[in-house]
């Protein structure tokens, strides 16, 4: 389970209450993920937190085989890199849909909710037009 | 380049043997094929003032284990890719007079485990709070990530990733040292169990022991060697993110292009002057983003120009000649065994030789789309 460094640990607090944290940069206004105190476009230090909207879509993914230590009941699964509406990527599950090729088409709509996993709430993503509630801050 | 200010390779050789090797260990591995380059460039350990490793053990254990008293040291470790920046840095410091005569060396008991490194788990770590917690499983589940959003941008298909593996055992067939010799189909590739979708298990590498090292020095003194001289003619290097969903853009390695741009153009040629290729595989789709990045295929094209038959034995660009990592071997960090395999088809000792390579390039992969290392090594001197 991730263990939260100071830069990272508003992120985590983030996911606690149902909000998915991005970064932003004040001078140049990219957003950026992952979380780090500098704006990895211009090098500036003035950033932001803000709320995503919590909706993506899928770029990319594999359907794992081969499970990692804590995950042997779930394989197959697949681990995803979804585009977040604001545009920064981010790895992330899948949930709510069967992980399988015919289910998980690249670029289908998606929005994120949070699996307790642990200690830690966790961002995984959830097909849009499942109906799921919406998590994430801001409309 | 000047002849003086020239880098050559004097020295090159692997372990005796490299596969199943659980009565080595890691040490034990860099300081077999330590011996043999050093033999091979008719040297004594003693005549070596600069090392290059990764860690670990790193340089000062395996300089201080073959008795070197090292005036310069390198322990770059940015994986696989590591050894090829060791030669281009190895180059810099004999060109600064830091060392004479350097040694870059190459242990792994990747599938014994025998006195190696246990595997990093940091879990405050950027990949340890923002992958790890997915599921990820090393390489299988890393590496591979990017290649469906390929095949959705320019249709490259099933067949013709399995096929990149069925062109590579061609080659391997040829080569008493590879693992895997029998000649496979797409058919056997994708019949073979799925590791990570859209992969099957011959589609990734192979898990072995085994080491190569080499000896680096200044290109006046090429005639003083009993092998014939590789000129180190261009050299390059880069990095582009510690976390496969950070890549730029999931069809192209960044690395791959910048490190590839730079050894071509330090050595003054063009892809049509390329003789032999080696781009490091650890999974099928490497070699398909290698030829796109160093500009011999068109985006989307490499996967078609393998499986037309361009890069086996008889096509017009020999890649991966000793079978690479999918049949050959793969220690874990491979980008020694294609340094070697580029210095054997330069000198024509190759078990499968292409006939007058006067010029070889060789691409190496670090981490996951990490990091890239190229190398143009040469017969002449520019």
């Amino acid at each position: 389970m991730p263990e939260p460094t100071p830069e990272t640990q508003p992120f985590w607090d983030g996911c606690a209450r149902g909000e998915l944290l991005l970064q932003r940069c004040r001078d140049c206004g990219k957003p950026y993920f992952y979380p780090r105190p500098v704006c990895p476009e211009c090098g500036s230090t003035d950033v932001e937190w803000f709320a995503a909207s919590g909706r993506a879509t899928l770029y990319s993914y594999v359907i794992n085989h081969r499970p990692a230590r804590g995950f042997e009941n779930d394989a197959p699964y697949a681990i995803a890199v979804v585009q977040l509406a604001e545009g920064p990527r981010m790895m992330t599950n899948i949930v709510g849909v069967p992980n399988t090729p015919e289910d998980l088409i690249l670029d289908m709509d998606l929005q994120v909710i949070f699996e307790q996993r642990g200690e830690i709430s966790l961002p995984v993503f959830t097909p849009a037009s499942a109906g799921t509630p919406r998590a994430g801050g801001q409309e | 380049m000047s002849q003086d200010q020239g880098v050559i390779i004097a020295g090159a050789a692997e372990t005796n043997e490299i596969g199943k090797l659980p009565g080595k260990s890691t040490l034990q591995l860099h300081i077999e094929s330590a011996v043999n380059a050093v033999a091979d460039a008719g040297l004594r350990l003693r005549d070596i003032d600069g090392i290059a490793t990764v860690n670990s053990p790193g340089p000062v254990q395996v300089a201080h284990a073959l008795g070197i008293t090292p005036s310069w040291m390198d322990g770059t470790a940015v994986g696989g890719t590591s050894f090829l920046l060791h030669v281009r840095h190895a180059a810099a410091a004999i060109r600064a007079g830091y060392a004479r005569t350097v040694l870059i060396t190459h242990g792994e008991s990747g599938r014994s485990r025998i006195g190696a490194t246990p595997f990093p788990r940091g879990n405050s770590s950027i990949p340890g709070q923002f992958e790890a917690p997915y599921g990820t499983a090393g390489p299988t589940t890393a590496f591979t990530l990017p290649v469906l959003r390929y095949m959705k941008e320019y249709g490259l298909t099933h067949e013709q990733l399995a096929y990149v593996a069925v062109a590579q055992r061609k080659w391997a067939a040829q080569n008493p040292r590879a693992m895997f010799r029998e000649l496979i189909t797409v058919e056997d590739v994708l019949a073979s169990r799925l590791v990570a979708y859209p992969f099957h298990l011959l589609e990734c590498c192979l898990v072995t022991d085994g080491g190569g090292a080499l000896v680096v020095t200044s290109a006046h003194r090429a005639a003083d060697f009993p092998k014939p001289a590789v000129h180190v003619l261009g050299t390059g290097e880069s990095a582009e993110t510690p976390l496969i969903s950070q890549m730029v853009d999931f069809t192209e390695s960044q690395a791959n292009r910048l490190a590839g741009k730079a050894a071509l153009a330090e050595a003054g040629i063009t892809t049509a002057d390329v003789r032999h290729l080696m781009i490091y595989d650890a999974f099928a789709h490497l070699p398909i983003y290698g030829l796109e990045a160093l500009g011999f295929c068109a985006k989307g094209e490499a996967g078609a120009f393998i499986a037309d038959g361009n890069t086996e034995p008889g096509g017009r660009l020999p890649l991966n000649t000793n079978g690479g990592g999918l049949s050959y071997t793969h220690t874990g960090m491979y980008g020694m065994f294609a340094i070697q395999e580029g210095v054997r088809q330069v000198r024509g000792e190759a078990p499968a030789q292409v006939p007058s390579v006067d010029i070889s390039v060789i691409l190496g992969n670090g981490g996951m789309f990490a990091t890239s290392g190229a190398l143009v090594l040469g017969r002449h001197p520019r």
